[in-house]
C-alpha cells in the first residue's frame, strides 16, 4: 500500500473509479459530460483510458440515466451513473425509489442492483435554489438504499470503492465544496466498510457527529471551544444508513451531550433521526444545527446567511453547557 | 429465424392465449371470493400481444412488462403455479409473495419483472439492452407498456437512448385504449406512439394486436431486423381491454354494446374462427380450452393450499449493509 501525500476529493474519487473499473471490466459509467471529464472533473482521463463503451456520455436524460442503470446492473453490470447535482437527481427519483431500491425485495430476493448513483451537491457559491441543496436525508427514508456523504479524500477513495463493489444501490453524495481539499489517501488494501463512523477529535464534554462539509465546519468550532475549555468527541458519521448508533451512542452516554450538524435543512433532517434514537435510549442533553427552512438564496451575503457555518455550531455547543 | 423453442404457428398460440385467459379468470375469481386481496389487473381480451410477440423469444431474451403483466410473464415461460402462488401471497410465489401481481418476476426465465409505474419497464429495458451490447450477448429485450405510457417521459428518453446507441430493444406498445379508467385517445397528442417513434429514428409498424398471426408475424419481422443489427424497433398492437381497470372496476364508463361488440373481435374467437377455416374441428379446439382450463384448475388449487410467508421474510432481502438493520439499535443501554 502507498501512501498519496496530497490527492484532491475530486482526484480520489476520480483514482477509485479508475481502479475499480480497471480490477472489473463490469464497472461502467454513465452521465452527462463524463467524456470530458465530467462537470467537476470527477472521470479526468477515464475515457481516454477506457473508452467510450465505458464511460458513457449520456442525454440531458436523468430518467434514462437512472433506468438504464438499474436495467443493466439487473443483468450483470455495474453501472455508476453520474447525476451532476443532487438537484437534478430529483428528475430521476422515480427510477432510484421505486425501482433500484425495491428491485430486490419485491422481486423475492432474485436479483441485485450493484449500482452507485453519485451525487454532488450542497451550497457552492452563488448557485442558487435550484443547484444548491443538500438532499441527503431524503434517501435515508428509502429501504434499500446505502447513503454515503464522505467528509476527506481517503474516504471519498476507500468509500466510493466500496460503494463500487457493492451489491447495493448506493447513493454516494460528494459536497462541491469538498472537491478540492487535499489530503493523504492510503492506496489500494481493502476498501472500509459502510456504517463505521470515524472519530476525528477525542473529547469529554460533548458529541458532535457530523458528515460531509458538516465535519469540517463541526472541526474549526471545536478548536474555538478547546480554547474555552470544552473538549469535543467529533464522529464523522461517514454513512448516513446504515449509520453507526453504537460510536454515536457509546460517545454520547460518556459526554451526556450531543449535538448534531448538518448543512441540510434542520427540519426533517436526518439530525433528528439521530437525536430522537439517542433520547429514546439515554438521558442526554440533544441539540441539532441545519440549515434554515429557506431555499438556498443567490446573493452572496444571503447565502452565507443560510450556509452551515462554526459560529452557529459553537453558539449550540455554549446552550448546551 | 427463430430462435425460440416457441412454436409460432396459429394452433400453438391458440393454446398459450387459452392458458392466458384461463389463468387470468381464475385470478378473478379468487379476486372475488377474497383469496386475492390486491390489486389485480387482467388483460382478457389482449393475449395475441404477449402470446404472439414472446412465441419469438428464447430463453436467452429478455422482456420486460407492466401492471398488466400476466399474459407476458405466462407466453415468456414463467411456471404459473409460482405466478397464482405470489398473486395470493404464498410461498411457493415468483416472489416469495412479496411482490403480488404488480411485481411478478422470474430473472431465470428472462422476466425482468412487472411494474407498478407507467412505463418504467421501458428504460429498465434499455438498460437490459445496453447491458447485453456492454457484454456481447447476441439476445433481445422486449418491452411491453400500455398506450398511456407514451405520455410519460420514460418513453421519450428511452427510445432516444435506445435509438442514438442502437440498442437491441423491441417497445411493444400495446394499446388497449384505456389509461386506467379515461380512453387514451382524448389524452394524447398526435398521431401517436408509431409517430413519436419514428421522429426518434426507432422503426414503427401497427398491427391489429387481436389478430395472433398478424401479430407474431409483425414481432417475428421486427425482431429478425434487431437480431440482424438493426436496432431498437417499435410495434404498436392495437387491441382492447374487455374488463376494467382493475378487478374492482367495473369500467361503466362504457357501454355494454362496446364491449359486447369487442368481446366478438377479441384475440380468442378470431383466432378460434381461422383455426376452424383452415380445418381444426370446433372438438379439437373446446379441447384446447379444456386443457388450459384443467391445468388452470391445478394451479389455484395448489395456490390456494400453500402456506403464506414466515413473518421473518418482512425484514429480508432489504439490502446488504445493515442487513437485518429495521431502525431501532438492536441492544439497550
Amino acid at each position: 500500500m502507498a501512501v498519496v501525500p496530497s490527492l484532491t476529493y475530486v482526484e480520489a474519487g476520480a483514482r477509485a473509479v479508475a481502479e475499480e473499473m480497471r480490477a472489473d471490466e463490469r464497472v461502467w459509467v454513465l452521465g452527462e459530460d463524463v467524456g470530458r471529464g465530467g462537470l467537476f472533473k470527477q472521470y479526468a482521463g477515464l475515457a481516454d483510458e477506457f473508452g467510450p463503451e465505458r464511460i458513457v456520455d449520456a442525454p440531458i436524460s436523468e430518467s434514462a440515466i437512472m433506468g438504464v442503470a438499474v436495467g443493466s446492473a439487473l443483468t450483470g453490470t455495474r453501472p455508476i451513473a453520474e447525476l451532476r447535482l443532487n438537484d437534478f437527481a430529483v428528475c430521476a427519483a422515480d427510477e432510484l425509489v421505486n425501482q433500484a431500491a425495491k428491485n430486490r425485495y419485491m422481486f423475492g430476493g432474485q436479483g441485485r442492483i450493484p449500482l452507485v448513483v453519485r451525487q454532488p451537491y450542497g451550497i457552492g457559491r452563488s448557485q442558487a435554489a435550484q443547484h444548491s441543496q443538500t438532499l441527503e436525508n431524503w434517501y435515508v427514508h428509502v429501504p434499500g438504499l446505502v447513503v454515503l456523504a464522505p467528509s476527506t479524500p481517503a474516504d471519498n477513495y476507500g468509500l466510493l470503492r466500496t460503494a463500487i463493489r457493492s451489491d447495493d444501490p448506493v447513493v454516494h453524495f460528494e459536497h462541491k465544496r469538498l472537491w478540492q481539499l487535499e489530503g493523504e489517501v492510503t492506496l489500494g488494501g481493502d476498501p472500509p466498510p459502510i456504517g463505521v463512523a470515524r472519530r476525528i477529535l477525542d473529547g469529554d464534554d460533548v458529541t458532535i457527529v457530523a458528515w460531509s462539509r458538516g465535519v469540517h465546519v463541526a472541526h474549526e468550532a471545536a478548536q474555538t471551544l478547546a480554547a474555552d475549555g470544552i473538549s469535543v468527541d467529533l464522529i464523522d458519521l461517514r454513512s448516513l444508513w446504515p449509520w453507526d448508533k453504537r460510536a454515536v451512542l457509546d460517545s454520547a452516554a460518556r459526554t451526556g451531550r450531543l449535538l448534531v450538524v448538518h448543512e441540510a435543512v434542520q427540519v426533517g433532517g436526518f439530525g433528528a433521526e439521530i437525536v430522537a434514537t439517542a433520547a429514546e435510549h439515554l438521558s442526554v442533553r440533544v441539540g441539532r444545527v441545519g440549515g434554515p427552512r429557506v431555499p438556498v438564496p443567490y446573493s452572496p451575503p444571503l447565502e452565507d446567511e443560510v450556509r452551515l457555518g462554526p459560529a452557529a455550531v459553537i453558539d449550540a455547543v455554549r446552550r448546551m453547557a | 429465424m427463430s430462435v425460440s423453442d416457441a412454436p409460432t404457428d396459429l394452433r400453438s398460440l391458440y393454446r398459450m392465449m387459452c392458458r392466458i385467459q384461463a389463468f387470468e379468470e381464475r385470478a378473478e375469481r379468487a379476486f372475488a371470493d377474497g383469496s386475492i386481496v390486491g390489486a389485480l389487473h387482467v388483460s382478457i381480451g389482449q393475449e395475441a400481444v404477449a402470446a404472439g410477440v414472446c412465441a419469438h423469444l428464447g430463453d436467452r431474451d429478455l422482456i420486460t412488462s407492466t401492471h398488466r403483466g400476466h399474459g407476458h410473464a405466462l407466453a415468456k415461460g414463467v411456471d404459473p403455479t409460482a405466478m397464482m402462488c405470489e398473486l395470493l401471497g404464498r410461498v411457493g410465489g415468483t416472489c416469495g409473495g412479496k411482490g403480488g401481481s404488480m411485481h411478478i418476476a422470474d430473472l431465470r426465465r428472462g422476466m425482468l419483472g412487472a411494474n407498478g409505474i407507467v412505463p418504467d419497464g421501458l428504460t429498465v429495458a434499455v438498460g437490459a439492452a445496453h447491458s447485453l451490447a456492454l457484454r456481447g450477448v447476441d439476445a433481445v429485450v422486449v418491452s411491453f407498456f400500455g398506450d398511456g405510457g407514451i405520455n410519460r417521459g420514460p418513453f421519450l428518453e428511452g427510445l432516444n437512448w435506445a435509438s442514438i446507441h442502437s440498442l437491441p430493444v423491441l417497445f411493444v406498445c400495446e394499446d388497449n385504449g384505456f389509461g386506467s379508467t379515461t380512453r387514451t385517445a382524448a389524452m394524447t397528442a398526435g398521431a401517436g406512439a408509431v409517430a413519436r417513434a419514428r421522429a426518434l429514428a426507432v422503426p414503427a409498424r401497427e398491427v391489429d394486436g387481436n389478430d395472433a398471426e398478424l401479430v407474431t408475424a409483425a414481432a417475428g419481422e421486427l425482431i429478425g431486423e434487431i437480431r440482424r443489427g438493426g436496432g431498437p424497433r417499435l410495434l404498436l398492437a392495437r387491441t382492447y381491454r374487455l374488463r376494467g381497470h382493475t378487478a374492482n372496476d367495473p369500467a361503466a364508463y362504457r357501454d355494454a354494446a362496446e364491449v359486447a361488440d369487442a368481446e366478438l373481435v377479441a384475440a380468442l374467437p378470431r383466432a378460434a374462427a381461422a383455426l376452424a377455416r383452415a380445418g381444426v374441428g370446433g372438438d379439437e379446439l373446446a379441447a384446447d380450452r379444456a386443457a388450459a382450463g384443467a391445468e388452470m384448475d391445478t394451479v389455484l388449487a395448489a395456490a390456494i393450499t400453500a402456506p403464506f410467508p414466515g413473518l421473518e421474510a418482512a425484514y429480508t432481502d432489504v439490502q446488504d449493509a445493515g442487513a437485518g438493520d429495521p431502525g431501532a439499535p438492536a441492544w439497550a443501554y
